[in-house]
């Protein structure tokens, strides 16, 4: 700092641990009950000395919970939402930037209206879209009077009833959360930075559109791209609302909705080291996703905001 | 914007951007362009017969008591989650930037929160917070003297909500004041110690000023946040109970909805949600941007 001032610097450091201690707490406190037996994490106030149940906690979690199963759902989603939005929003923000066409100014705006709305504010015309996708082709035949039509061609009398439900599979799972403009947004943001010269040298060079991206635009996108997986990795994975609805198998659960299978209620018996041994297993991914790549993570969490 | 240099190409660039189009068409166009529709309709819950209403389902929503509390109930929730977590990450930033030695692994300790769910931060915090085997709770019964039970008393419960949510964005907020800590010029600091001022002086006079842009925009992310992704804690801990004390917005839209099947009513909540957000975000982008400080 600027000048010496050892009393408050001594302060900072004890008030630093204090709060790193209270953020911390809740999973300090979690992995204390995780370790204990049922007899131990119903006293009150709970042994704050480990105990040696850890292991059989976490077992007991496990299969009470079907925590194999639903991981792996977690990860498919949280992959396929990281997978799908990156890849989708790269060349889509490369068609914006490096193009003129005609519909361009209309597909900007277009995708860019939704950048703030999450899937949360249209739960229920999602749903229903997800439960027949062709929805939309039905209500245009009925309201076009088709039917009538297609009879009348196949001098027959059929019903036309389209149907292809996403309920329950993944592509439901990933796809809705797919539609979201933030990435190609951040890609735009990104690609505008580059230097001109980089892509007439290319030109110059005799290189296509999709040469320059491959060798020129997709490399130096690399570093956004990480940040960008960590990002929208803790995203997927944590997402609550629309796996909760859009899931009825257990099967097909992910693993943060599962968890709520193992809360003990009023009338339990309070397995709460069970519940937080459980906790622990399903936020480990995700919080491994962001310790390890943390340096990338900070960065594209932070940039685009400048 | 568009690039000076660009590619010429009849048919690649509509390849290209097909795949988004698409997704948003399907996912995000017709559902909203179906939800609008059916906001302005009455149907049974069985949908065999619906009708055109107009803004009836509107007027039946801004009249009723239940949801103008769920929108009291929200604002609290989400204005209180806000300060609660940037006041928090903010003090934690503050110590962090003044600490000489050890700012990687401080940054470390701070930063994994982030990566919780909210619904596990739920079960997390019911689990400190239970009337009879939370130790916090045991905590707050003994020094405060307070008959502690989110079960049954519509406060605690609001409180507790409040803990969970703002407990998990702590690090996220403290990630971006570090960042824009960082930001500012040495010199600065710097010159106003030499004038005399003491380091809570510079705080307030110099910091947070020039922190204006990263409050503002912290301040819009983390109402956003307390607005929609809350609904895990909500689920997890009090199901918007006791007596809808915790009922907000979003977790309305799905019980009216998916519980209660009113169609119509919860159609055009999430009308009401998504203006809601769209007058946040075009407030963020145009209004408030400007008159926020980004220069000394």
């Amino acid at each position: 700092m600027v000048e010496k001032t050892p009393i408050l610097d001594t302060l900072t450091y004890v008030f630093l641990v204090l709060g790193i201690l209270i953020v911390g707490f809740p999973i300090i406190y979690a992995l204390i009950a995780a370790s204990l037996p049922i007899e131990d994490v119903s006293k009150v106030p709970m042994p704050l000395i480990p105990g040696d149940y850890l292991l059989a906690n976490f077992t007991t979690a496990w299969t009470k919970g079907n925590l194999g199963t639903q991981l792996i759902n977690s990860f498919i989603m949280a992959s396929g939402i990281t997978i799908g939005k990156i890849s989708v929003s790269l060349i889509g923000a490369f068609s914006i930037v490096y193009f003129d066409y005609r519909l361009r100014k209309i597909a900007f705006i277009s995708v860019f209206c939704t950048l703030m709305l999450p899937v949360e504010v249209r739960i229920l015309p999602t749903y229903e879209m997800a439960a027949n996708l062709l929805g939309p082709i039905q209500s245009l035949v009925n309201v076009m009077h088709l039917n009538w039509l297609i009879d009348w061609f196949a001098n027959y009398d059929i019903d036309i009833s389209l149907n292809l439900s996403l309920l329950d599979t993944y592509p439901g799972l990933i796809l809705p959360l797919v539609a979201s403009a933030t990435c190609t947004f951040l890609f735009r943001q990104f690609f505008l930075t580059i230097p001109e010269e980089l892509c007439e040298a290319a030109k110059m060079d005799g290189a296509s559109a999709m040469t320059f991206f491959r060798k020129i635009l997709f490399p130096l996108s690399k570093t956004n791209i990480a940040a960008l997986v960590v990002i929208e990795f803790v995203y997927g994975w944590n997402q609550y609302l629309w796996p909760l609805l859009i899931t009825t198998n257990p099967k097909m659960m992910t693993a943060v909705i599962g968890l709520q299978n193992i809360i003990p209620q009023a009338d339990d018996l309070p397995f709460w080291n069970v519940a937080m041994a459980g906790s622990l297993i399903v936020m480990l991914p995700p919080v491994l996703v962001v310790l390890l790549m943390q340096r990338w993570f900070v960065k594209g969490l932070v940039d685009p905001e400048k | 914007m568009i690039k000076r240099s660009i590619f010429s190409n009849p048919y690649l660039p509509y390849l290209l951007i097909l795949p988004q189009i698409l997704v948003t068409l399907t996912f995000f166009y017709w559902p909203a362009f179906d939800g609008l529709i059916n906001s302005m309709l009455v149907s049974d819950p069985f949908g065999n017969y619906s009708r055109f209403v107009w803004f009836k389902n509107f007027i039946a929503l801004f009249t009723d008591f239940l949801y103008l509390k769920s929108i009291g109930i929200t604002l609290m929730f989400s204005l209180a989650t806000a300060i609660t977590s940037m006041s928090l990450g903010l003090l934690i930033a503050t110590l962090a930037n003044r600490a000489l030695k050890g700012k990687a692994i401080i940054r470390t300790m701070l930063i994994w929160p982030y990566a919780v769910a909210p619904a596990i931060s739920g079960i997390l915090w019911l689990f400190l917070l239970h009337p009879s085997y939370g130790v916090v709770a045991l905590a707050i019964k003994k020094f405060l003297g307070v008959d502690w039970n989110p079960v049954l008393h519509g406060g605690d419960a609001m409180v507790m909500v409040i803990m969970a949510s703002a407990w998990k964005e702590i690090s996220y907020n403290f990630v971006f004041f570090i960042a824009g800590m960082q930001a500012i010029p040495k010199s600065l600091i710097e010159a106003a110690a030499m004038d005399g001022a003491s380091p809570f002086r510079r705080f307030w006079n110099i910091t947070l000023p020039l922190l204006s842009p990263t409050l503002f925009f912290l301040m819009v992310m983390n109402i956003i946040y307390s607005f929609f992704e809350t609904f895990g804690v909500i689920h997890t801990m009090t199901q918007g109970g006791p007596g809808g004390s915790t009922n907000i917005l979003v977790y309305k839209v799905y019980q009216d909805g998916f519980i209660g099947l009113n169609l119509g009513s919860s159609s055009a909540q999430s009308v009401v949600l998504m203006s809601i957000i769209i007058v946040v975000t075009i407030l963020q982008f145009k209004y408030v941007e400007k008159k926020v400080q980004y220069t000394g």
